[in-house]
């Protein structure tokens, strides 16, 4: 039993790992936003506080695929649903 | 650091009612910002035509705020802003809370997900208020079989606001407890200053300016 309780608390380990890599793919992603809004700045400097606006809601909405790997890394690590319905109905 | 203390445990008409340190810390922001406001009443006690002194730092504050709503949500819709003042104050001061080595209240799901299904329900007022049934009739568009997508898409919004500013400051709840955990007594003496003023302040303010804009942008989607 203890084996394969340690097998399902690894296999959630490398799951929260693989979840938390879409943090770099976000980060390509608001980073792309950014230079692009900085352009179009340099560019048009008298729209810059529009541009900053939008450039602020683009990057928040983009940010929440890398929130939601943070809180489901969070899941797996500390408040793992596998590991309570192996100890109720395995043991 | 991920466990909410639990203080007292009080039973109300055999119902028991747990005062976690969330609700403590939440109490403890609100009497604090009860207390600004009532000092700052009696500060003003009579308002004057022409500000002067600390009347007109109040009136600044105040006015930027009511054109900020204004630019965004136009004349029509402005009245929602007294709510979205008092969230963008709330949020922004329980961000400040943790620089003082607390937890913030806004670390936990539940007050996040409270204020957001405030701005939803002042969404799905709005709407009903300004636009009636061409809100509801937005639900089926462009045709009827796309209601379930569309009923899911409006669901998540408050879902995916909360966990937005739930998890910004949670993450810097968890480097901040892992850098007073791991780092020997002397590298804790300066050091985390700057990371309490790029995690609280920084993002603390920007999350709160997200958090309010989105739901902003929200109910101007829904009433116009």
């Amino acid at each position: 039993m203890e084996a394969s309780l340690a097998t399902i608390i690894s296999v959630a380990h490398i799951a929260a790992a693989v979840a938390l890599l879409n943090g770099a793919f976000t980060t390509f992603g608001q980073a792309k936003i950014v230079a692009q809004a900085i352009e179009s700045m340099a560019r048009q400097p008298e729209a810059s506080d529009d541009i900053r606006s939008a450039m602020f809601i683009g990057v928040a909405l983009s940010e929440t695929s890398g929130i939601y790997g943070l809180v489901i890394a969070i899941i797996m690590l500390f408040a793992n649903p596998l590991v309570n319905i192996f100890i109720k109905f395995v043991s | 650091m991920l466990n909410v203390d639990n203080y007292w445990i009080i039973e109300i008409a055999g119902v028991e009612v747990w005062i976690t340190e969330t609700i403590f810390n939440t109490w403890v922001i609100m009497s604090i910002l009860i207390l600004i406001a009532v000092m700052i009443r009696i500060g003003l006690n009579s308002f004057k035509t022409i500000p002067t002194g600390f009347q007109n730092i109040i009136e600044a504050a105040v006015e930027m705020f009511d054109n900020f709503v204004n630019n965004t949500l136009g004349e029509k819709l402005s009245y929602i802003a007294p709510w979205f003042f008092m969230v963008f104050v709330f949020v922004f001061s329980s961000s400040l809370f943790s620089v003082f080595g607390l937890r913030a209240p806004t670390a936990d799901f539940v007050t996040t997900f409270a204020l957001a299904l405030g701005g939803f329900l002042g969404m799905v007022f709005m709407g009903l208020r300004h636009r009636k049934g061409k809100f509801l009739k937005s639900l089926f568009e462009p045709n009827f079989v796309f209601f379930p997508i569309n009923l899911i898409g409006e669901l998540a919004k408050p879902v995916s606001l909360s966990f937005r500013l739930f998890g910004n400051v949670l993450s810097g709840t968890i480097i901040l407890t892992l850098y007073y955990a791991l780092t020997p007594i002397f590298f804790q003496i300066g050091i985390p200053a700057l990371l309490h003023a790029f995690f609280d302040v920084i993002i603390g303010f920007l999350q709160t300016y997200i958090f309010v804009i989105l739901s902003l942008m929200y109910i101007k989607e829904a009433a116009e």
